[in-house]
C-alpha cells in the first residue's frame, strides 16, 4: 500500500522549495522529491537573487541565508572583439539595510532553502528521480512513479518544479519539448580569488558587489551574452547563446567561454584565479508564447518548467519563487475548503499569477523572444561594432575636426544599417517591448 | 575537442570537466545514441554544441556518446527532439554530476 500525501513537489530548486515551504507552513502533509544528492547539486544559475520574491515567502531570510554580496554596481557592456561601450550604474543607495539584489552560489543557497522547507515540516527525499505521473481511470494525476524500489507515491496534487528540461511533464504529455530557438545554453565557471583582490579589482568594500552583463561579439563572428558576477571569494563567469545559434555557428560553448575570458576587457579581472567548477545549463527563453498549460486535474507547473523567465531583465529564479508560492497558496486554499483538485479549481493558480509582475512582465515582452531570434546578428553583432567605432573615433584626438568626425560616425551607421534599417530596428525593438 | 577561434588557443573541455564531481553510473548511461549509418545534421552538431564534449565521431563517421562528463543541461535533447536521434533520461537518483557551486 503506497504512502499518501496531501501534495508531492517534484524538484528542490527555487520554485519547488517555495511551493513546498508555503504548503508545509499552511499545515499540509508535503513530500518533496529531488534527484540530486542534495538540493542544489543539479542546479545552475549565474547567480543573482532578487530579494523581493524571497522576502514575501521568508521575510527574515537575511538572518541566515548564504548570501555572497549585495549589488551596488551594474555594468552593461556592448562588446566587440577588442573593446566595449558600456553604461555603469553605481549608487550608495544600494548600501541599504535590506538590499534588493544579492549574488549567491546556488548549491549553497538551495541547501539553505531546503533546510527551511524541512523545518517547516515537509518531508524532503533526495537521490530520487521521478520517472512518471500516476493517473486514475479518469486521467486525474494521483501521484508519481520514482526510480526507487518502493516506487509509487500518492498525493491529492502534484507540483512540477522540475526545471527547464521538464522531463516528467513532457513524458506525461503535459508540455512539449523546448525548441532550439526557445532556449539559451549557458556555460559557466567558478573562479576563486582572495577577497581583497576581488574588492580592489572591482572597487568594492565589505560585502558590496558588482556585476557585469555583456552582450555582443564574444569571439570572432560569434555573438552572445557574457557575465561576470562578484561573490565573496569567487567570480561567476559565463557565456550564453541561443541553442539554435550554436547549432548554426559551429562554435563550442567552452570555446566561446574561453574567448570571453580572454577578451582584453575581461582577462585582467580574472588574472591568477583558480577555477573550481565548470557547469552548463539551459535557460527557457520562449517567454509567454511558449508557456505550456500550467495546471490540470491534479497537477500544476511552476518555475522554469513553465517558461517563467524574463530574459530581457534576466529574471527567472524570482519568478520561480513567486510561481511556487502562488501554487502553494492555491493548493492550501483548496485543501482548507475541502474541495477537489480539479482543473477548474486549480485555475485559481493562473488567476493569482495574472495579478503579479510574473504574468504582466511576460505578457509585456511576449514578442521579444521572436525579435531576439530574428535580429540577434544586428543587435549583438552590428550595433556594438558601430557604437565601438563611433566611440573610438570620437575620443581619439588626432587633428581631425569634430564636424568631420560627426559625419564619419553618421555615415558609418548609415553604411552599417542604412536609414531604413535603423528606423526599422528602432520600430521593431519598440514593438517587441510594448 | 578544440575550438577554431582566431585569438584563443584551442580549448580542451576535459580540463574543465576535471574540476567537477561526478558519481558515474557505469552500468546505466542515461543518454543513448540510436544506431545509425550516417548521422543527421542535428546529431552531427552535437559534436560541437555539447558543453561537455560528450559526442564524437568514430572512424565510420557515426556519432557516439560518452556521457561520463555530462553536465545534464539537456541541450542535446532539444537539438535532437525533432529527429529522435537520441534517447535522453535523467541519471538515476543520486548519480551524475554533483555541483559544488552550481
Amino acid at each position: 500500500m503506497p504512502q499518501k500525501f496531501d501534495a508531492i513537489v517534484v524538484g528542490a530548486g527555487p520554485s519547488g522549495n517555495a511551493a513546498a515551504y508555503t504548503m508545509a507552513k499552511a499545515g499540509l502533509n508535503v513530500l518533496q522529491l529531488e534527484r540530486g544528492e542534495y538540493p542544489g547539486s543539479k542546479n545552475v544559475q549565474g547567480a543573482i537573487l532578487y530579494a523581493d520574491a524571497l522576502e514575501k515567502i521568508i521575510p527574515d531570510f537575511r538572518d541566515d541565508a548564504p548570501l555572497e554580496r549585495h549589488i551596488i554596481e551594474q555594468r552593461m557592456w556592448m562588446l566587440d572583439e577588442k573593446s566595449f561601450v558600456g553604461m555603469n550604474y553605481r549608487s550608495e543607495d544600494f548600501n541599504e539595510e535590506r538590499p534588493n539584489r544579492y549574488t549567491i552560489i546556488r548549491a549553497q543557497f538551495d541547501r539553505w532553502f531546503s533546510k527551511r522547507v524541512r523545518d517547516a515540516g515537509a518531508t524532503v527525499v533526495c537521490e530520487t528521480t521521478v520517472t512518471d505521473l500516476l493517473r486514475d481511470s479518469s486521467g486525474k494525476v494521483i501521484g508519481v512513479k520514482t526510480d526507487r524500489g518502493d516506487g509509487d507515491v500518492l498525493a491529492d496534487v502534484v507540483v512540477l518544479g522540475e526545471g527547464v528540461n521538464g522531463l516528467v511533464g513532457q513524458q506525461a504529455g503535459l508540455r512539449p519539448v523546448l525548441k532550439p530557438a526557445q532556449a539559451a545554453l549557458v556555460a559557466k565557471e567558478m573562479h576563486f580569488l582572495p577577497q581583497e583582490t576581488i574588492e580592489s579589482r572591482f572597487n568594492l568594500k565589505g560585502s558590496e558587489g558588482a556585476v557585469i552583463e555583456a552582450m555582443g561579439t564574444v569571439a570572432a563572428g560569434i555573438t552572445g551574452l557574457g557575465f561576470v558576477y562578484t561573490n565573496k571569494e569567487s567570480l561567476s563567469v559565463g557565456i550564453g547563446c541561443l541553442v539554435s545559434e550554436f547549432a548554426e555557428n559551429g562554435a563550442t560553448p567552452y570555446g566561446m567561454l574561453e574567448s570571453f575570458k580572454n577578451h582584453p576587457s575581461i582577462k585582467p579581472l580574472l588574472a591568477g584565479s583558480e577555477i573550481k567548477e565548470y557547469s552548463a545549463h539551459l535557460i527557457p527563453e520562449g517567454g509567454y508564447k511558449a508557456m505550456p498549460d500550467l495546471y490540470g486535474d491534479g497537477w500544476l507547473i511552476v518555475g522554469d518548467a513553465g517558461q517563467f523567465v524574463n530574459s530581457v531583465h534576466r529574471e527567472g529564479s524570482n519568478m520561480a519563487m513567486t510561481t511556487g508560492m502562488a501554487a502553494g497558496q492555491t493548493i492550501a486554499a483548496i485543501k482548507r475548503s475541502n474541495r477537489p483538485f480539479t482543473r477548474a479549481n486549480l485555475a485559481a493558480y493562473k488567476q493569482a499569477l495574472n495579478e503579479t509582475y510574473v504574468m504582466k512582465d511576460l505578457k509585456k515582452y511576449k514578442n521579444m523572444p521572436g525579435f531576439i531570434h530574428k535580429n540577434s546578428k544586428t543587435f549583438l553583432g552590428v550595433y556594438p561594432k558601430l557604437f565601438s567605432t563611433a566611440a573610438h573615433n570620437w575620443f581619439r584626438v588626432d587633428g581631425i575636426d569634430k564636424r568631420t568626425k560627426e559625419k564619419a560616425i553618421i555615415s558609418s551607421f548609415r553604411r552599417g544599417r542604412r536609414v531604413t534599417g535603423l528606423l526599422g530596428d528602432a520600430f521593431k525593438f519598440l514593438r517587441a517591448t510594448r | 575537442m578544440s575550438t577554431e577561434s582566431a585569438n584563443v588557443p584551442p580549448v580542451k573541455v576535459e580540463g574543465k570537466l576535471f574540476t567537477n564531481r561526478y558519481l558515474v553510473d557505469g552500468k546505466h548511461p542515461h543518454i543513448k545514441v540510436k544506431p545509425h549509418e550516417k548521422p543527421t545534421k542535428a546529431l552531427l552538431s552535437l559534436t560541437h554544441i555539447c558543453p561537455a564534449g560528450c559526442y564524437s565521431q568514430n572512424d565510420k563517421g557515426q556519432v557516439e556518446a560518452m556521457v561520463d562528463g555530462c553536465l545534464e543541461c539537456g541541450t542535446c535533447r532539444i537539438v535532437c527532439a525533432a529527429t529522435g536521434d537520441i534517447e535522453w533520461n535523467y541519471p538515476r537518483g543520486g548519480f551524475g554530476v554533483l555541483f559544488k557551486f552550481g
